[in-house]
């Protein structure tokens, strides 16, 4: 077999690490970890709510919650988190604008959290998750599921679902594109050049 | 955005984005148990008021407290300003002190503006509350957010302002951001409540209040501003009452799908009824409740970003 696209469709600088149809099977593999570690289908488990983080975090939990329902025939509730209020870097980067925050109507009180988001890097993002999960409610644990786990973690957090494991260097980016997003599915490495 | 001194400087993209915060802030706060984030933690937010005002200064000092900033209140009378202390003394004493934001209610119009000038080298961001009969953007803002909220989009719906146009902040503020955001206003006022160079707004200009209504997608009833009259600008309450307020009759001729809006504070029996005031079509409260939204919004811009000094 030909080796995959690598590069055929991006632009010089580019690798792409996940194909669309790589993006699908890691996401139904991340689907059967959560039934297993979760025991969701069993009954009186602790019940599970999916939070996706803002933007790609959304379509990933809405993506694993159907995969879930389709192997497992349990129907988990999903909401969106929107963690900008929160998060430790607005006083050096420009003005965001914010997104939507939606919990399940049920809220996330004394409920298995699974915070899903696309991409591990510092931990920020998901530490900033953290303290508005705070302020959301009280869930009885909180898993985290991410699509990428790049390391270079700043904080000591770590996630209980990963899609893929990518060593990178801190000149590279990770672009997760979903179609819900960015119109195709594809995870790719980019080079910024500057070492800085 | 570093100050807020005006609609007049907004162009329609700020407006929106402070509009779409505001929404977000809302929906994000919605049913919460701890209505409190920590976005502005750590900043400082100066009230500085030299004017009566009861929903103004406490929805910036909410606003400011939802975000985790320290809201310090200051009021003309119980300070040095009662001991002859200019406003740019003031303001430079509270810069010094460390506010990050002086928020600036004041009779004279024009007066934010000066204010910004004298602080903008100290980093200190100005909101303009009110400056004397000129402007009052965060209370347009929360006019559009509102009616947003039961309109949908402003572009193509027509706004009827009626009452003492000239004496109004709330009247310039709302005609600048309202046409800014593609709405058709209307002025409806006796010829001695609106000002010299009305024909130059983008407006239109009626003395009929019944010819309006049925035609208008919201009405705001503006107060007549007794304490900024001097002299005699029509016969009697009573008959400004019969000409230009908002009676229950006249709520009938308005379409079904209309709002009515009001500033506060109101003079119930002048220029609006009770019932009126009181009833479904009025959109009077939830103007108070986005007025903590939108003002937390105007924070959020103003403060969130630490801008770099040039």
């Amino acid at each position: 077999m030909a080796p995959r696209n690598r590069g055929a469709a991006e632009p010089a600088g580019q690798r792409e690490l996940l194909s669309a149809g790589d993006v699908a099977r890691t996401v139904a593999r991340m689907a059967h970890q959560v039934i297993e570690r979760t025991a969701l289908d069993v009954p009186d488990s602790a019940p599970v709510v999916l939070l996706g983080i803002q933007t790609r975090g959304a379509p990933l939990a809405t993506r694993l919650a159907a995969r879930i329902a389709e192997f497992s025939g349990v129907a988990v509730p999903t909401g969106v988190l929107d963690v900008t209020l929160y998060r430790d870097d607005l006083r050096r980067k420009p003005t965001r604008p914010l997104g939507a925050t939606q919990l399940p109507p049920d809220g996330v009180d004394d409920r298995l959290v699974i915070l899903v988001d696309d991409v591990l890097y510092s931990g920020r993002t998901i530490r900033a998750a953290l303290d508005a999960l705070r302020d959301a409610g009280r869930p009885r644990a909180v898993q985290l599921a991410v699509l990428v786990d790049r390391g270079h973690r700043e904080l000591p957090i770590r996630a209980d679902y990963v899609g893929k494991n990518v060593p990178t260097s801190r000149t590279e980016e990770v672009h997760v594109r979903l179609a819900e997003t960015d119109g195709h599915d594809a995870v790719v490495l980019r080079r910024t050049g500057d070492g800085t | 955005m570093k100050h807020l001194l005006g609609t007049d400087g907004l162009d329609a993209d700020q407006a929106s984005a402070v509009l779409d915060t505001a929404e977000a802030l809302k929906r994000t706060l919605l049913g919460r148990e701890v209505r409190k984030l920590p976005t502005l933690r750590g900043r400082t937010v100066i009230t500085l008021f030299y004017e009566a005002s009861t929903r103004t200064r406490v929805s910036f000092e909410i606003a400011g407290k939802w975000m985790s900033a320290d809201v310090v209140n200051v009021s003309a009378s119980g300070s040095s300003v009662g001991k002859g202390e200019s406003l740019r003394d003031t303001a430079l004493t509270l810069a010094a002190a460390g506010a990050d934001c002086v928020i600036l209610r004041h009779p004279s119009s024009g007066a934010a503006h000066r204010l910004a000038g004298w602080l903008t080298e100290a980093g200190t961001s100005v909101v303009n509350a009110g400056d004397g009969m000129h402007e009052h953007p965060t209370q347009a803002l929360l006019d559009a957010a509102t009616l947003r909220e039961r309109l949908g989009d402003l572009a193509g719906r027509r706004i009827a302002i009626v009452g003492d146009v000239l004496h109004s902040r709330v009247a310039r503020s709302n005609v600048n951001l309202l046409t800014t955001l593609g709405a058709e206003v209307v002025l409806v006022a006796p010829p001695t409540l609106l000002p010299a160079g009305v024909r130059r707004w983008p407006v239109t200009v009626s003395h009929t209040l019944d010819a309006e209504l049925p035609g208008a997608d919201a009405v705001m009833m503006l107060r007549v501003q007794a304490e900024r009259m001097h002299g005699g600008f029509f016969p009697s309450a009573r008959e400004y009452s019969i000409a230009y307020g908002l009676s229950e009759a006249r709520l009938a001729t308005l379409p079904d799908h209309a709002v009515v809006l009001h500033p506060g504070p109101m003079l119930r029996g002048m220029e609006i009824a009770s019932a009126v005031a009181d009833s479904p079509r009025a959109a009077i409260t939830q103007q108070v409740a986005n007025g903590v939204h939108v003002r937390m919004a105007v924070l959020y811009h103003l403060l969130a970003h630490e801008e770099e000094m040039a």
